[in-house]
């Protein structure tokens, strides 16, 4: 953990007796992607971070559940890491929070965007709205946090809020209210599905999220996400129970019936 | 024979700017001065011709059959190559723009045994052939070759380390190939023009003082000057007078062509690079375009059947040249675009012509597309050609930043994958490479082969601990690496000595100054290995397992975490800076043949399988056998930060160092790369910009999923054009051996999770 002196040691006046430290907040690292290329616009430096507390069935990183664990990293050891990529991001790119749910850590995230912004680094939020909510003293925070957040990329699981939490273990009810409230302040978002077959997969709750989606602002894009099978190698290694166990990927059809219901081509931008 | 005085060329070069180039041979100052940059996009670009269609069938058909043959459909064995050995060949006489082949027939491989009669010999009967017996009495007795002489003067101890494969791939059996003529000086000037200025340069070698550099200057020029004959006459069989410069667009690319026909028809070089070629084609194209001689669909078909014939070309080679290399490669690498000195970039209509090529014909191994890239470069051009890196992965990216700059001048290409020369000015000595793995093996067993289990470097005292020492170890390998760098340098000097004696290479030269700067390429294999097993010996505790004859034959890090190179962490990444130059300066230390320069390369090709197959267990864990990472490339499942990480590891390596060229061979899968056309497009630019803007030397980009790689390995005959980077080159995947597909599909793949 990394200690910052308010006072320059070096300046002729001050004394040791004079030096205030100050922690920053500290934020917990689960892994990161130097390469990110479908995070956000362009190509991006994307820090997974440590802890998430919802259990989807299709998670395909279960190794970030754990909170406290993970690697730590002051905002400034943070962005002097990222900084190496800068050459590779082009006009786009920048920096990205994924998890894990990033949220939970939002003391450290307010820091980070804080200082890329500072700095003109690109922010983008990779989040499912789980730890939402009104109360304080988390909703202060969040609104302190979205003026540091050039995009937010939101996954709605599940539209129904009774699947949702089969799915997920929580209902979707904060995440909404997360996604509405953006709506309402003019933070730009990109909505992200991952289209499982039967779990999400039914048009009938496909053309309910369109619809829902639609009557949303600031949505730059929406995305439909191909559930994929790569996880379950984690979940072998770790020993846990791969809960969709004998789900295929859906087909290429599928994909496009999703597309066209959630309206995926009238967002691209 | 006329003086250059006597020779007026003006009427050929109507419609060209003046410039210095008119007095003296100069083909940069002629581009410089001619060109027409080319700031759009694609749009422009013309489709196949009904005869580039029916022409790139046959192709393929007769490629097929070829296939079918194992390997070869037809060779030589009575008529050893030369220039004018062969009448006029042809693919479709009524339909090929720009004609000639190696032979006298398309595919045809030609018998040369100039590089050594066994090579030859060994060669032919790998496919079922035999050597005409007169050939064989020839060659053996009365003509001797580049491989004798070699061996007449190899010492003991090269044999040893040649023979327990500590140094590899050497040429000493076949030509070095890796000397870029400079191929539009024909079609600006024409042969007499050339042969005349050679004419002079050999009047004004030496002022009588016969020393040894000064009559082996003048043999040479002389060989270079019939060389030059030689070309006239074989152009002459095929209809065309190429004493005078060229008179419009597809004289010029058959002028240059010939150039190219004739090196491949006398050298077998691991490496036939053709240079840089587009520029002046341009200029001579659009001159055409502009008088309304030809459309842009004509203009296409040239381009197009030039490429083509560069796709024709072949060697027969062993078994264990194929091993090395596989899949038939001659690296005809094409090299465009680039900055110029005065700031302006090199891209021309014609560069997209090339890039246009892989879609009228379909992806193909050769010419080995180069682009020499930088950040300045247009917009328009970089996007369409990352368009077709991702339809093909056919192409390689090298920063011209950095090579303009190490080499001082814009009018270089690329010899083989990675090796920048100066066209007019410069040559290079190809010398293969060192196993620096190998060699943290030798050091720990006190110079004994792990694998052979005999003594081949010198008998220093072997590590005997359980826990290796990292000081003490250093100091081991410090001395073996002096042990190496001293028998590989001074088994090149052998074989350049006799290279130039036996088996020189007057056609290719014939198109270059008289005088040149020398190059002594160097190169070095195994390289994340040892930077890895270094850092375990210093971070990770490795304890030694040793046979029952004390030899370590395994190794254990009690601290697997130690850092390792591909992971932009500066622990592992300045053991890879320390060793590269390291072995740099030890090198340097030593006599260097005909006072060239050293250089040295971080690239493989596909030797990283066999290079691997030679190496016993290294203590990052590697086992005894398993392939070595690609060139530069960090060791598999090293990297754990992503792919920028692990560029930015290999960027790293000091160029000024390793002018020879750092290779990375970089593969992806579309959906990793972006969701759509478009964002796959940009980040690939981005990578490439960024790559390069951090110094990195050259980029393979491969895109494709790992599951096509594995339907093409059972399905080959589904997946005919199916084209792979593999470290500088490019190849049919089907053309690989079943090891090497294996090593390509198991290879890091930067996949999505």
């Amino acid at each position: 953990m990394n200690i910052k002196f308010t006072t320059n040691l070096s300046t002729e006046t001050a004394t040791p007796t004079e030096v205030v430290p100050v922690k920053d907040p500290v934020g917990y690292v689960h892994s990161i992607e130097t390469f990110g290329s479908v995070d956000g616009p362009g190509i991006r430096f994307v820090a997974f971070l440590q802890g998430c507390r919802m259990r989807c069935e299709f998670c395909h990183n279960p190794d970030t559940w754990n909170i406290g664990t993970g690697d730590p990293y002051t905002a400034d050891e943070l962005i002097a890491k990222a900084l190496d990529y800068r050459a590779f991001w082009g006009k786009e790119g920048g920096i990205t929070c994924s998890g894990g749910e990033s949220l939970i850590q939002i003391d450290f995230l307010i820091d980070l965007f804080k200082k890329c912004k500072e700095q003109g680094i690109n922010t983008c939020l990779d989040t499912c709205g789980q730890p939402f909510t009104y109360k304080e003293p988390f909703f202060s925070k969040f609104k302190e946090l979205m003026k540091y957040t050039d995009l937010s990329m939101v996954d709605i699981k599940h539209i129904d809020p009774v699947e949702h939490k089969k799915l997920t273990g929580f209902s979707n009810e904060r995440i909404l209210e997360m996604i509405e409230y953006m709506s309402n302040h003019g933070h730009h978002m990109w909505i992200r599905h991952v289209l499982i077959p039967e779990r999400t997969d039914y048009d009938v709750y496909l053309k309910k999220l369109g619809d829902y989606i639609q009557t949303l602002h600031y949505v730059d894009r929406v995305e439909v996400l191909p559930y994929h099978t790569m996880g379950i190698v984690k979940y072998e290694k770790m020993g846990i129970n791969y809960p969709l166990k004998g789900i295929e990927p859906p087909t290429h059809d599928r994909v496009v019936n999703a597309e066209q219901l959630l309206h995926t081509a009238d967002y691209h931008k | 024979m006329a003086k250059t005085e006597e020779i007026n060329l003006k009427e050929f070069w109507d419609g060209f700017n003046k410039g210095d180039w008119q007095e003296e041979i100069d083909i940069r100052d002629f581009i410089q001065h001619n060109y027409t940059q080319y700031e759009g996009d694609e749009s422009f670009l013309a489709g196949p011709t009904d005869a580039t269609t029916t022409l790139n069938d046959q192709l393929m058909d007769l490629k097929k059959k070829e296939r079918e043959a194992g390997g070869v459909l037809d060779a030589d064995n009575d008529i050893p190559a030369t220039v004018i050995s062969h009448g006029p060949g042809y693919l479709n006489k009524d339909l090929e723009k720009i004609v000639g082949l190696q032979t006298d027939a398309p595919l045809k491989r030609a018998f040369m045994p100039f590089g050594g009669i066994r090579m030859a010999e060994d060669a032919l009967e790998a496919y079922g052939y035999k050597v005409d017996p007169t050939q064989h009495k020839i060659f053996t007795e009365y003509r001797k070759t580049h491989n004798q002489g070699v061996f007449d003067a190899y010492t003991p101890d090269m044999r040893k380390a040649r023979h327990f494969k500590i140094i590899t791939g050497l040429p000493d059996a076949y030509a070095r190939g890796r000397i870029i003529p400079d191929l539009p000086r024909i079609a600006v000037y024409g042969i007499d023009r050339l042969a005349a200025e050679k004419f002079s340069d050999f009047d004004n070698i030496g002022d009588g003082e016969m020393t040894d550099d000064v009559i082996q200057l003048r043999e040479e020029i002389n060989e270079q000057y019939r060389a030059l004959q030689d070309m006239k006459k074989m152009a002459a069989s095929y209809g065309f007078d190429i004493s005078k410069p060229a008179q419009n667009a597809q004289e010029a690319i058959q002028w240059i062509y010939f150039g190219y026909l004739a090196a491949i028809k006398t050298q077998n070089g691991a490496a036939m690079s053709v240079g840089r070629i587009d520029t002046t084609m341009d200029i001579f194209i659009q001159r055409d375009l502009d008088r309304g001689l030809i459309t842009e669909e004509q203009a296409q078909e040239m381009v197009d059947h030039f490429v083509m014939k560069l796709r024709m070309v072949r060697f027969i080679r062993t078994e264990d040249y194929n091993s090395l290399f596989s899949g038939d490669p001659i690296w005809a690498t094409l090299s465009m675009c680039g900055i110029g000195m005065d700031g302006r970039h090199h891209v021309t209509k014609t560069a997209f012509r090339v890039l246009k090529t892989l879609e009228n014909m379909g992806a193909a191994p050769e010419p080995n597309i180069t682009l020499l890239w930088s950040d300045r470069l247009p917009e328009g051009f970089k996007r369409y050609a990352t368009e077709v890196s991702i339809k093909s992965s056919t192409i390689q990216y090298e920063n011209d930043d950095l090579m303009r700059n190490q080499w001082g001048t814009d009018y270089y290409g690329i010899a083989c994958c990675v090796s920048a020369q100066p066209i007019a000015t410069g040559v290079q000595y190809f010398g293969a490479r060192a196993n620096l793995a190998k060699t943290i093996l030798y050091a720990i067993n006190g110079g004994v082969d792990e694998l052979a289990k005999k003594q081949v470097g010198p008998a220093y005292e072997p590590i005997s601990s359980d826990i290796i020492d990292y000081k003490e170890f250093m100091g081991k390998y410090d001395k073996m690496l002096d042990w190496l760098a001293d028998i590989y340098v001074n088994t090149l000097n052998t074989i350049h000595y006799m290279h130039d004696k036996y088996y020189y290479e007057s056609a290719q030269l014939a198109l270059k100054n008289s005088r040149l700067d020398r190059t002594f390429a160097t190169g070095i294999s195994g390289l994340s290995h040892a930077v890895d097993s270094i850092s375990a010996i210093k971070y990770g505790q490795v304890k030694v397992i040793r046979d029952e004859d004390g030899m370590a034959i395994d190794f254990e890090a009690q601290n697997p975490d130690y850092p390792r190179y591909g992971n932009n962490d500066d622990r592992a990444d300045d053991i890879a800076k320390w060793l590269v130059k390291t072995f740099y300066n030890k090198m340097n230390t030593h006599h260097l043949y005909r006072g060239s320069k050293l250089s040295t390369s971080v690239l493989t090709i596909t030797s990283n399988v066999v290079y691997g197959k030679n190496t016993g267990t290294t203590p990052n864990g590697r086992q005894a056998g398993e392939p070595f990472s690609p060139g530069a490339n960090p060791a598999y499942g090293a990297e754990k930060n992503g792919a920028l990480a692990s560029l930015l590891s290999t960027a790293k390596i000091p160029y000024r160092y390793a002018t020879d060229g750092i290779s990375n061979t970089f593969g992806v899968t579309p959906n990793t790369l972006g969701h759509d056309d478009n964002a796959r497009k940009d980040a690939l630019v981005n990578m490439v910009d960024g790559y390069m803007t951090n110094q990195g030397m050259h980029l393979n980009i491969n895109v494709f999923n790992k599951q096509t790689l594995m339907d093409a390995q059972k399905h080959p005959e589904e997946y005919p054009t199916l084209t792979v980077r593999v470290s500088g080159y490019c190849v049919y995947f089907a053309d690989l051996t079943k090891e090497q597909q294996d090593d390509v599909i198991s290879r890091t793949f930067f996949d999505e999770m």
